[in-house]
């Protein structure tokens, strides 16, 4: 009822705000009253010498999500957004939608660096709708769960875990998880504490010695037939890096049990593109897709398939023929350079692909 | 190869750039560039504090002047007050903050709501349409005469390379029009809205157009003329007159600005002949002899939105205008050593010269092409 008014007088107040909508001065008064998905950081928690969390507090715009699916989370940095995805670490609490996500530094990672050294508590993040299918079951309280995770890869299955937790689920949990050592573990207390007779919890170390108790060494189908014989019947969740997604995934369609399995990876490569190589070329209004070298500039690849792209001097001078990259990364023809996130304008008449790229033209 | 060609053909290059030899222009070409790429490598999160303050106050100044505005019920002077207000943000958000988003000067900071491909902006000409007939038609052809359709907004004759009719004899009087109406002048002139009417444009390309055109018209008259005066009740005809009064004052200004930026003396017209090969070093150099800066303090720069750096604009139309004061002593100095003429005046100078050009030209000179009345 209260909710329809506002909505009603917000589309009022959109005629009153021409050629913007209301939502744009709401913001100015304060950022989270905005109709774009915001956060405010609540308060930071550090999980490891390089693993923080953070607590989000989002706004009324911000759709929500399940535990174990990923948020985009996008941060000014020098002035430039970025956006990356991070596992929800945390159920999202009805009352305050207040969630968490915990961050790795990754070598030369500029979001995970900057969230890890510079972000404060009442910073503010940007949201974005949450995906994946990286969830509980829908029916769980008798359901038998099998999580295994490594590194960072802990942190979907953590938000698995305190959601069982939370709502007191019935479902019987085993729970596998690597780190290299336990200065790494991240949840490392959490975790123990957790441990019980209804969701077993074995932490395993790769690069120390195994504590009491614990299990060392990488995966391999013995630990596992090890700590949890009754493996085959269970439903599995598998993160972490590629090494232990593929020794899961091998070992379970092996069984004729891949359907059992769901994965979630958290790590994306950008292929190394060889010095000077093309790539495909998708222009995805025109739905067109042509091979195209690393010499020859996008304009003249899009003209070549028979489009044609709004341009100027064609010399890089005056941007007349800007266009938004979708994926993947192109080439300053001008200074070798290459470079290219999603969602950056490229000047096409003097930008080459460099690898496999998707434009909106 | 062109550039090289070039200057031993027979096509004629303005005669302010006979000096410099094919390798003067690469030179003068690098250096340009090489003041764009300082800069553009360090632009960071002061630029991005800049204008996203700039935004946040001009939508406060904004929301304070339609209150100052009906404040007017209780004490008159609310209206006077107000629609000054109101004027002064409509020329920050046309000016600095609109024109320069649509630029694309804020594209870097990837945030939706600063791209020129999604601003729109509180004038009757759609962003989509204006960003059309000004970064593509107006900056790529700067001041050659037939191109570049700013140049005189085809009302004007401002140069004796236009052939004179009897059209232009009524021309102080378009001028005080073109002053008055500037944002609607901006909004028609459009080209392909004037091919419309002798049926060139593919019908239903225009007719989009001319829809998007009518709906923004119907939006922004709504709320100034309509919507705002409604709310104030019986005082809806102070209200309508105050917002009118903003919209007029940011008028006057914006023809100020725009007109000195290319209209003055000593601004150099082209041929489409004396462009047919440019090279990369003639595009700078048009950029540079086509522009005309009003020399003034931060608050000129602010208020005209850094077009008070037109020759900066011109040469560097991407770059965050925030930026224009900083590089525009470099400039100077670079055009003093190429011999290239630099266009810096007081705004009061160089609207002066422009008016004695509008009257100058609104008869034919002795020498001049005469096209008999169409």
């Amino acid at each position: 009822m209260v909710a329809s008014t506002v909505k009603k007088l917000l589309r009022a107040g959109d005629w009153l705000a021409t050629p913007l909508n209301a939502a744009r001065y709401l913001e100015t008064i304060n950022p989270l009253w905005s109709d774009h998905g915001r956060g405010r950081v609540e308060r930071l928690i550090q999980e490891t010498p390089d693993t923080v969390t953070l607590v989000i507090r989002a706004n009324g715009a911000w759709a929500g999500g399940e535990a174990g699916q990923y948020v985009q989370l996008g941060l000014d940095i020098d002035g430039v957004r970025y956006w990356r995805c991070y596992s929800l670490a945390s159920p999202v609490q009805p009352g305050s939608r207040e969630f968490s996500v915990t961050v790795n530094r990754l070598d030369g990672g500029r979001v995970s660096t900057y969230i890890n050294d510079c972000l404060r508590a009442g910073d503010l993040v940007h949201l974005k709708a949450t995906a994946g299918d990286f969830v509980l079951p829908a029916q769980r309280d008798d359901q038998k769960l099998l999580f295994i995770s490594a590194g960072s890869g802990v942190t979907p299955v953590m938000g698995m875990l305190r959601q069982l937790i939370a709502e007191r689920s019935g479902a019987d949990v085993v729970m596998l998880h690597f780190s290299p050592d336990y200065a790494h573990c991240i949840f490392h207390d959490e975790l123990r504490a957790s441990n019980s007779e209804q969701r077993r919890i074995h932490l395993a170390v790769t690069r120390e010695d195994a504590r009491d108790g614990d299990l060392a060494g990488h995966f391999s189908a013995d630990m596992l037939e090890q700590v949890c014989p009754d493996w085959r019947s269970r439903q599995a969740y598998v993160c972490g890096p590629s090494s232990l997604m593929s020794a899961v995934s091998e070992l379970f369609l092996g069984a004729g049990l891949s359907s059992q399995l769901k994965q979630e990876a958290f790590v994306l490569k950008r292929a190394e593109v060889p010095e000077g190589a093309g790539g495909k070329v998708g222009f995805v209004v025109a739905g067109k897709q042509v091979d195209a070298d690393g010499k020859t500039s996008l304009l003249e690849v899009a003209e070549g398939a028979g489009l044609t792209p709004e341009h100027g001097c064609r010399m890089g001078i005056c941007c007349g023929c800007l266009a938004t990259l979708k994926e993947g990364q192109v080439r300053d023809l001008n200074t070798g350079e290459v470079f290219g996130e999603s969602g950056e304008k490229v000047r096409i008449c003097v930008c080459a692909a460099a690898g496999d790229v998707s434009l909106e033209l | 190869m062109t550039s090289l060609n070039h200057s031993h053909s027979a096509v004629p290059v303005h005669p302010s750039l006979a000096h410099l030899s094919a390798a003067d222009r690469d030179a003068f070409a690098d250096e340009v560039e090489a003041i764009e790429a300082r800069v553009m490598s360090s632009l960071g999160a002061r630029d991005a504090r800049y204008i996203r303050r700039l935004i946040s106050a001009q939508r406060w100044l904004e929301l304070v002047a339609r209150l100052v505005i009906f404040a007017g019920i209780l004490h008159w002077s609310g209206f006077i007050i107000g629609a000054l207000m109101l004027a002064l943000a409509k020329i920050l958000e046309n000016m600095e903050i609109g024109h320069n988003v649509l630029h694309g000067q804020w594209d870097w900071l990837r945030d939706p709501d600063i791209q020129a491909a999604t601003w729109e902006w509180d004038n009757v000409c759609p962003s989509a349409q204006w960003q059309r007939s000004h970064n593509h038609l107006h900056h790529k052809w700067t001041n050659v005469i037939g191109m570049d359709r700013d140049f005189g907004y085809h009302i004007l004759r401002l140069s004796d390379q236009q052939p004179w009719h009897p059209g232009y004899l009524v021309q102080p009087v378009s001028n005080l029009l073109m002053a008055l109406f500037f944002q609607w002048g901006v909004a028609i002139h459009d080209d392909e809205l004037a091919t419309l009417r002798q049926g060139e444009t593919p019908a239903p390309r225009a007719r989009q157009k001319l829809d998007n055109l009518l709906r923004k018209i119907g939006r922004q008259l709504g709320k100034d003329y309509l919507l705002f005066p409604l709310l104030a009740g019986p005082f809806f005809l102070p209200v309508l007159a105050a917002n009118a009064a903003a919209n007029l004052l940011r008028n006057l200004w914006a023809y100020a600005v725009i007109f000195c930026g290319h209209f003055p003396d000593d601004v150099h017209e082209f041929t489409p002949e004396q462009v047919a090969n440019e090279d990369r070093g003639h595009w700078y150099l048009r950029q540079v002899l086509g522009s005309a800066n009003i020399s003034g303090g931060p608050l000129m720069h602010l208020l005209s939105g850094n077009l008070s750096h037109q020759i900066e604009h011109h040469l560097y139309p991407r770059m965050p205008s925030n930026r224009y004061a900083e590089v525009a002593p470099q400039v100077r100095e670079l055009c003093a050593r190429y011999g290239i003429p630099y266009n810096s005046h007081g705004l009061a100078r160089q609207l002066f010269t422009v008016w004695r050009k509008v009257f100058r030209y609104a008869v034919p000179g002795r020498n001049d092409t005469v096209l008999q009345a169409r």
